[in-house]
């Protein structure tokens, strides 16, 4: 199908993105690739009165590491960010994520930022950023604030952004050295959604875990952490059997979905197994014994 | 509702046209354009039918609003084969019979051409996984690896 009409705006800055929402009222949407809004509209699933393009601002396009992470705007794509030496020396978690992302020519056009602003609970960008932690910067007509990762999702495609806000970027924290990472999700082909994902870091010191973070995808209506596995990570050596147990508790309690893909207790058995699995390669990406 | 003057470079050719807001790229270059190879399959983003290139990268062209190409440089299908000679990739889905009912085809040639130019030496399995953005319901893919892997080695001869 073809989409609705609409009325195109095309903001030219972040604080002209920002007045143009303030302005347009609840039935503006911002347009940024345009990967999933686009084929909710086709599907007459969405039918936003306005749309702000604000992929031509400047201010919006940027992607590069500091000290304290990496800074990625809301005009960056996911392909470039996917590629960016600073993704893959500051956040290899969210290069792998966005590899699974989509398809490449989905890539070239979709956002980082418009996924985790899409809030799907079952996509891969925002389990990775969730799992290493950062900050959502968003813009409104009354200013900007600083919204953290962990506070920034709350139920399906739903956010803590208020009516008239954008987020202009994201920064995902830096770990330090000896950090390793996993990425795993479960999908029937190169083409469909997964079914279920984990997306995990921990960092080793003496050969002990003294830091980590554990957070699932599809299977609550948030990318969700899991702080039993986490406590069960930290202070342990890394091993199978410390993974396994870390595993147990990361499905234990979570009351997925069923859907034509899967039933909930499948994907409570997905949850298991791929948290294991990822637990394992970032084990052996940190330097650790698995 | 709202229309909008742009401007598109079209297979080399800069083209102006004033479209509705909600006008697909795809749409565009079909009904406005003429330029029919672009073939509309699922026109939710999936299916990779309506492929074409802007600044040489693949896209889903169903699934971008034309006034988004507004100053973009756009590469279609048209553009293979402008004369009588096709294109050594085309050539090479003909002998390996890279195609049956030919729908999926014009999005298959460009994401493979892609392919190539990104990476000449490509292996089986790139290109196989290269070209899962894009589905074909006929051949099995199979006959589609083997001519893309075979125009490449080709393009690359024609570069030495």
């Amino acid at each position: 199908m073809k989409s609705p009409p609409f009325e195109y705006h095309r903001a030219g800055s972040a604080a002209e993105a920002a007045a143009l929402l303030g302005e347009l009222g609840f039935d503006a949407r911002i347009l940024a690739g345009g990967q999933s809004l686009i084929p909710l509209m086709n599907l007459r699933l969405a039918a936003p009165a306005y749309l702000v393009d604000i992929t031509r601002a400047p201010d919006l396009a940027g992607i590069g590491a500091d000290g304290g992470g990496l800074h990625i705007g809301a005009a960056a794509r996911q392909r470039t960010v996917e590629l960016h030496t600073d993704t893959l020396a500051t956040a290899p978690v969210l290069s792998d994520a966005i590899s699974n992302a989509g398809q490449v020519p989905v890539r070239h056009q979709g956002t980082v930022v418009g996924s985790i602003a899409h809030a799907d609970p079952s996509a891969e960008v925002p389990a990775a950023f969730k799992a290493q932690g950062g900050t959502v910067t968003a813009q409104g007509s009354g200013g900007t604030r600083e919204i953290p990762s962990e506070d920034f999702f709350e139920g399906y495609f739903t956010t803590a952004l208020a009516e008239g806000e954008l987020v202009t970027a994201v920064t995902v924290d830096a770990w330090p050295a000896g950090t390793g990472h996993g990425f795993l999700e479960f999908s029937v082909t190169a083409e469909s959604w997964p079914i279920a994902l984990a997306a995990v870091l921990i960092h080793t010191s003496g050969g002990k875990i003294d830091r980590a973070s554990v957070v699932l995808g599809g299977v609550a209506e948030v990318p969700l952490r899991r702080p039993e596995a986490e406590a069960i990570l930290v202070g342990s050596t890394p091993s199978a059997e410390a993974f396994e147990a870390a595993a147990e508790a990361a499905a234990a309690g979570i009351e997925p979905l069923s859907d034509s893909f899967g039933s909930g207790a499948y994907r409570k058995k997905l949850a298991r197994v791929l948290t294991r699995r990822a637990l394992t390669t970032a084990a052996e990406r940190a330097g650790g014994k698995a | 509702m709202s229309t909008h003057d742009i401007t598109v470079t079209v297979n080399g050719t800069a083209t102006s046209a004033s479209v509705e807001a909600r006008r697909s790229l795809a749409d565009f270059l079909r009904h406005d354009l003429g330029l029919v190879g672009t073939h509309i399959g699922c026109e939710q983003g999936a299916c990779g039918a309506c492929t074409v290139l802007i600044g040489g990268r693949s896209v889903r062209s169903c699934i971008m609003f034309a006034v988004q190409a507004d100053g973009a440089e756009i590469q279609t299908i048209e553009s293979l084969a402008p004369g009588a000679d096709l294109h050594p990739l085309q050539e090479a889905f003909r002998r390996h019979q890279g195609l049956q009912c030919g729908f999926c085809t014009p999005g298959m040639l460009l994401r493979g051409l892609e392919l190539i130019s990104d990476n000449p030496d490509l292996t089986a399995e790139e290109a196989r996984e290269g070209i899962s953005s894009n589905m074909c319901r006929c051949t099995g893919y199979q006959y589609i690896v083997d001519a893309v892997l075979d125009a490449a080695a080709e393009m690359r001869a024609e570069e030495d």
